[in-house]
């Protein structure tokens, strides 16, 4: 029975930074994932890591746009601490072998992104999530004596204390069936997102919000969970992602008559203004029936010189070409505005310190907040490096404290009896997917770009209809070895409870900001709604919805215009 | 829509039978991905198909398989190109890649092979002393350059087809080696000459790839292990002078001096050259004569077989007018600057561009390390050469 100090569940950046930092100041640490850890998600993040590393360049400026990106939702200390430190993580990651983009003379290149006063992202050609994710698991071999790697270990419950401390988790090898408790004196969530409850999703197959979900099944707080982004610029069919990067390098947006309709919309940013404007932008286009007879638009690449992006966003090249059938570098790609990130999350200080005593969030799963109401470009593979390192450190403080738990072994019999449930379930339900597939449907049409109260009511009535449904949804496989059946259905639940709380905050917040614009409300509303939105579980049915404050140091909100 | 045949391979081990063929149907537009179609039976018909998966774009380097006998990501593939290129022309075949156990269905166990070897050639950055207060500074075109590698999203389809992997299953193999040049190649990394050694020394390292090309054509990111290989032996051999104790280094020295010597191989030379070197004393090396008296059998073989008569075997002949051929060495030979083939700036079957290309657009400061106007399909990069 696996006991550590430290226990990581999710091994993305957050994950991974985290386990490094923890194990650095000598606590015994486990990982466990789902997937194998360069599967995560973070791989997808291509465009680039932003910090105030220049010598023009400054923290402040950095925050500042951060803070007026977030529609002045962000927390601002929060923010003031991941501005702060993000040259030296950058460096940091720079030194473990990290592949950054080089200017002339051999130092760290940037490259310009949405709603940034400078240019300060760095970047790895299109793949820089990837190249930080796979470095991250070299120094996570190379530690490999400090962290213990649970590889395709999916966790079905937390554990919890008669005080309601969190004291590891129960986990699941999904190679053979098998159930451990894994006692932990500290535990962080760094599972990711759930971008998976919108189809279609710029967001993989495994983003199912599981983290969000059991962390709010334990009675953790969530927070501004209806801040749900939708990016500008994403293949039509499938969601897949252009990134933003293909804007910072130069490309244009056209609508159907070849007007660069980003004139209209902000004179002075155009294509790079943050993303909840040109996501808003690009709907009203298309909504009054400029965009082309598929609902889209074009980006026109072929403005950026034809090697450049060859060597910059090459990525993009092979989607275009293996996915739309189209050369970037000679036409323009048809796209559209596509769930893609959520803002919102299991609420956490800046240490990653949840409601829930020695539980800990970092990453797209997490609410520090820094994003608010919106996320700019490249703050997110910043946001899982400093707060994942932060908690980590935190969490292997506190667990000097901390007597190490054991009480978790009473619970497999409970795990495997529910695990047995699903897996001889009566046939006749529906099937898994069609569950899924129209939770995504309801959620892509009602709780998108543009919100009103009777489509979020219907998304919600839906919600709890399907939440029925998926109790006696159907299953094929009865066996051990990678049942991804069971695994489907345990994650539909998920993908319901994190689904139903983003809807009961879009509900909520009768105003618009950022990535929430409520036609019904098409105002910011600073003196009612400029607060966050909790969300917790009730003791059953409806989510229990309270109001924290937002911390506010030097940016007062101001009209946001770009 | 139309109609697709997916032929899947399925085995689970707790049936206790064997693997076996079952074929689905599913509707779906051509340009949807293999690994779509398999979805949606697994959607809508089997629950119990396994693949594993993730991103459906090519970047997480889940979903290696094997589609019509040829490794691959299912996500990389149009439903429609894979049933042109099935063996009937209708069905497409699905199974596990090769070279690794499969654990179930289209699932293998990577950890067993792949992670054992990726973590056989130390993949961490091994940087001589502490780290600069700020980054290193390193060429532009260096970083580029160990991009190509890094790159490479472990999905493990070169693995699969890797030839000599079949042959000898301790073969670091193409994944491995490639992850290794990304830090023999990053000029931030102090180990070169040691990473080299112990490359070389390992008699299923570096000198156990034969050239077969199978895991540059498998691979969905055009890391192109079997150069990245190749640039190993080149740094290892000419600017490292390793002489490896497996002969690998002298073996090819062998061929290139034949071929520079009479244009063509002259097989009864290769054995003492590879083990002796050029001198004439190399050839009584006293490898050479075992290894000469285990290849007897086969030699007498070809002589029966009239594939080479004893007088050719013995003496060798050279083609006609191979003195082109010295001009060719000396051109190269003379270069001041190595030439390092990159692929991972241009892509292979890139036209030649149209006059000034890009300089066109009135940009080309920003063009990074491609070479403009350049007519040839690879961007050159260069390193000292050691002649």
């Amino acid at each position: 029975m696996p006991a550590h100090d430290v226990l990581i569940i999710g091994a993305g950046l957050a994950g991974q930074r985290a386990a490094l930092e923890a194990a650095r100041s000598g606590a015994s640490v486990a990982i466990l994932s789902k997937v194998h850890p360069v599967r995560s998600h973070s791989n997808a993040a291509a465009g680039g890591i932003n910090a105030a590393l220049n010598v023009e360049d400054s923290w402040e400026s950095h925050a500042f746009d951060t803070v007026k990106g977030s529609d002045f939702l962000g927390d601002q200390d929060a923010i003031e601490i991941m501005c702060r430190e993000a040259p030296a993580e950058v460096l940091r990651l720079e030194h473990w072998g990290v592949t950054f983009h080089r200017n002339d003379a051999g130092e760290l290149g940037t490259r310009a992104f949405g709603g940034a006063s400078a240019a300060r992202t760095y970047y790895v050609a299109d793949i820089t999530g990837q190249a930080l994710l796979h470095v991250l698991y070299e120094q996570l071999m190379k530690h490999h004596e400090q962290v213990d790697r649970y590889e395709e270990w999916f966790v079905t419950s937390l554990l919890q204390d008669e005080q309601g401390n969190c004291t590891g988790a129960v986990g699941r090898s999904i190679k053979d069936g098998r159930l451990e408790v894994f006692d932990a004196k500290t535990t962080i969530l760094a599972s990711g997102g759930a971008g998976q409850c919108f189809e279609p999703t710029t967001n993989a197959i495994i983003c199912t919000g599981d983290g969000i979900a059991q962390a709010y099944r334990l009675g953790a707080t969530l927070m501004d969970m209806e801040m749900v982004q939708y990016h500008p610029t994403t293949l039509a069919g499938n969601g897949i992602l252009i990134t933003e990067g293909a804007r910072g390098e130069g490309a244009h947006l056209y609508n159907a008559e070849g007007e660069r309709f980003m004139e209209k919309y902000a004179p002075n940013k155009l294509e790079l203004a943050s993303r909840d404007v040109v996501s808003q932008a690009e709907q009203t286009e298309i909504n009054e029936g400029r965009g082309f007879p598929d609902g889209t638009l074009a980006l026109d690449i072929t403005k950026v010189p034809r090697n450049r992006t060859l060597e910059a966003l090459r990525e993009i090249v092979n989607i275009g070409r293996d996915f739309a059938g189209v050369d970037i570098t000679r036409e323009p790609i048809h796209i559209k505005p596509g769930c893609h990130y959520i803002m919102g999350g299991i609420k956490t200080d800046s240490d990653g310190r949840t409601s829930i005593g020695n539980l800990y969030a970092a990453g797209e799963a997490a609410c520090v907040s820094v994003h608010g109401g919106n996320r700019l470009g490249a703050n997110s593979l910043l946001d899982t490096l400093i707060f994942g390192m932060r908690s980590g450190a935190h969490a292997a403080e506190a667990a000097r404290q901390i007597a190490a738990p054991s009480a978790g072994r009473a619970r497999i019999a409970d795990e495997q009896q529910a695990i047995d449930r699903i897996i001889n379930r009566d046939a006749g339900g529906r099937r898994i997917s069609a569950i899924k597939h129209e939770l995504g449907t309801v959620m892509n049409e009602k709780v998108a770009v543009f919100r009103d109260e009777a489509g979020l009511q219907e998304a919600q009535a839906t919600i709890r209809r399907l939440k029925e449904e998926a109790q006696v949804a159907n299953i094929d496989d009865r066996g051990t070895v990678f049942n991804q059946d069971v695994l489907a259905a345990i994650e539909l639940g998920y993908m319901l409870d994190v689904a139903e709380t983003i809807v009961v905050g879009a509900i909520e917040r009768k105003e618009s900001r950022g990535a929430q614009f409520r036609t019904d409300y098409p105002k910011r509303n600073d003196e009612e709604w400029l607060k966050h939105i909790d969300v917790s579980v009730n003791g059953g049915d409806v989510p229990k919805v309270s109001y924290s404050d937002v911390t506010i140091t030097k940016w007062q909100p101001m009209e946001r215009t770009y | 829509m139309p109609d697709y045949t997916l032929r899947l391979r399925r085995y689970s081990p707790e049936t206790g039978a064997s693997a076996y063929w079952e074929e689905f149907q599913v509707e779906m537009d051509g340009h949807r991905s293999v690994l779509d179609g398999i979805l949606k039976a697994k959607d809508d018909q089997d629950g119990s198909i396994g693949i594993r998966c993730s991103c459906r774009a090519a970047i997480c380097g889940s979903c290696g398989v094997r589609i019509n006998g040829r490794p691959g990501l299912a996500c990389h593939m149009h439903l429609e190109e894979a049933q042109s290129r099935s063996a009937d022309g209708a069905v497409i075949t699905v199974e596990p890649m090769g070279n690794m156990p499969v654990i179930r269905d289209l699932i293998t166990d990577m950890d067993a092979v792949h992670w054992k070897k990726i973590r056989r050639v130390t993949p961490w950055l091994l940087p001589e002393g502490p780290p600069p207060e700020r980054e290193y500074i390193v060429p532009k075109e260096s970083m580029v350059d160990v991009t190509q590698s890094m790159a490479c999203i472990q999905c493990g389809a070169c693995v699969s087809d890797c030839l000599s992997m079949e042959v000898d299953p301790d073969f670091i193999g193409p994944a491995a080696l490639a992850k290794a040049y990304r830090f023999v190649g990053d000029p931030r990394d102090g180990r070169q000459r040691q990473r080299l050694e112990d490359l070389t020394e390992d008699p299923h390292g570096i000198y156990d790839c034969t050239h077969c090309f199978n895991c540059i054509e498998a691979c969905p990111k055009g890391v192109a292990p079997m150069s990245q290989i190749m640039r190993l032996r080149r740094i290892a051999g000419a600017d490292h002078h390793l002489n490896d104790r497996n002969n690998g280094h002298r073996h090819e020295q062998a061929f290139v001096s034949l071929v520079k010597q009479s244009g063509l191989l002259h097989e009864a030379e290769l054995l003492p050259r590879s083990y002796g070197g050029d001198s004439w004393f190399g050839k009584f090396a006293p490898k050479a004569g075992l290894e000469l008296v285990d290849s007897l059998p086969v030699i007498l073989r070809a002589v029966m077989r009239r594939k080479v008569t004893p007088a050719g075997a013995l003496v060798g002949h050279k083609i006609d007018g191979h003195q082109e051929l010295h001009r060719i060495f000396d051109t190269i030979e003379n270069r001041d600057e190595r030439f390092e083939l990159n692929l991972y700036i241009v892509q292979p079957d890139e036209e030649a561009p149209q006059g000034d290309g890009a300089s066109a657009d009135g940009d080309d400061s920003a063009s990074g390390g491609a070479v403009q106007g350049s007519p040839s399909s690879s961007s050159p990069e260069r390193s000292p050469n050691p002649s």
